[in-house]
């Protein structure tokens, strides 16, 4: 299973990614923003970090990127893409997931442990949770709070993939934190599975995330 | 034909503002009580063009696909010929 992970200026949890997906027995490659053609790749990940300093909006500049056309053309062969953090928020300005995720509410840069509801299992990376499983995952960032303009359309077509349980640390709607595409195989999860794919990082919860990339 | 533009991006009504929160809450700490407090960003720019209407439609163009996320935000575009 030969996954590309992608890399911008200010990507800076790719080398993470890799880690994980080796762990998780798949075949990592990095990919730089300049690349069209990643029909060489079973699977894509977006790693986390602050592409291009987040001017403008976290995410919006790498959007507009030569890459992106490619994660589009391999999206439309159903291809399996991850966006984690900074490429879940890519994604979302993209348009290949609903909705925004922006400034916290409280307006500071969230660190800290969370503990996840896995809403799904029907997207690759969630296909081997149990449905409203809890699991344990970090948060790192300051644009993370989910906002979206019809958030019955996300419930009618089973788009919801992970929530905050219990605390809501960044006031995203509904304490939705990952949601997916109409397809299920286009992913945006704020929280960090790469961070709790190993028991000496805290959590190996994250793992299966890439496991289910490699299984699919 | 040289223009400047001026587009200014808000949020839109409705839309928490949390940096605008924060100036609000900093404010009423030096005794000053103010209400309905927001934030604009503005992005200048120079372009040449045709006329000003075509400077409008590229200016508008750029807000759709890059300067704005049309989920959020509301802009408005100031053209003005130099």
């Amino acid at each position: 299973m030969r996954v590309g992970i992608i890399r911008f200026p200010g990507s800076n949890c790719d080398r993470d990614v890799f880690h994980a997906l080796k762990i998780a027995g798949g075949e990592p490659a990095y990919v730089w923003w300049d690349q069209k053609d990643l029909s060489a790749f079973d699977a894509i990940v977006m790693p986390g970090g602050f592409s291009y300093g987040d001017y403008l909006r976290a995410g919006a500049i790498a959007a507009i990127t030569p890459v992106i056309n490619g994660i589009k053309e391999v999206v439309s062969e159903e291809t399996p893409v991850l966006g984690i953090c900074n490429g879940a928020q890519i994604l979302a300005e993209v348009g290949l997931v609903p909705g925004v995720f922006t400034v916290n509410s409280n307006a500071k840069f969230i660190c800290k442990w969370t503990d996840l509801k896995v809403k799904t299992k029907r997207t690759p990376f969630t296909s081997m949770y149990k449905k409203n499983e809890v699991i344990k995952m970090p948060i790192a960032h300051a644009e993370g709070r989910y906002y979206c303009e019809d958030i019955e359309k996300l419930h009618d077509q089973d788009q919801i993939v992970l929530k905050f349980e219990e605390e809501n640390p960044n006031g995203s709607m509904e304490a939705i934190t990952g949601v997916c595409d109409e397809t299920g195989l286009v992913c945006a999860v704020m929280p960090h599975p790469e961070r709790a794919s190993e028991t000496i990082l805290g959590s190996k919860d994250g793992l299966k995330f890439f496991k289910g990339i490699i299984n699919y | 034909m040289k223009y400047y533009a001026q587009v200014k991006i808000g949020l839109k009504k409705g839309i928490l503002n949390p940096e605008a929160t924060t100036i609000q809450k900093a404010l009423a700490l030096l005794e000053y009580e103010v209400k309905d407090t927001d934030t604009l960003k503005i992005i200048k720019f120079e372009l040449d063009e045709d006329n000003e209407e075509v400077a409008y439609k590229k200016v508008d163009e750029m807000c759709q696909r890059l300067l704005c996320n049309p989920v959020i935000h509301d802009y408005e575009i100031k053209i003005i010929s130099k």
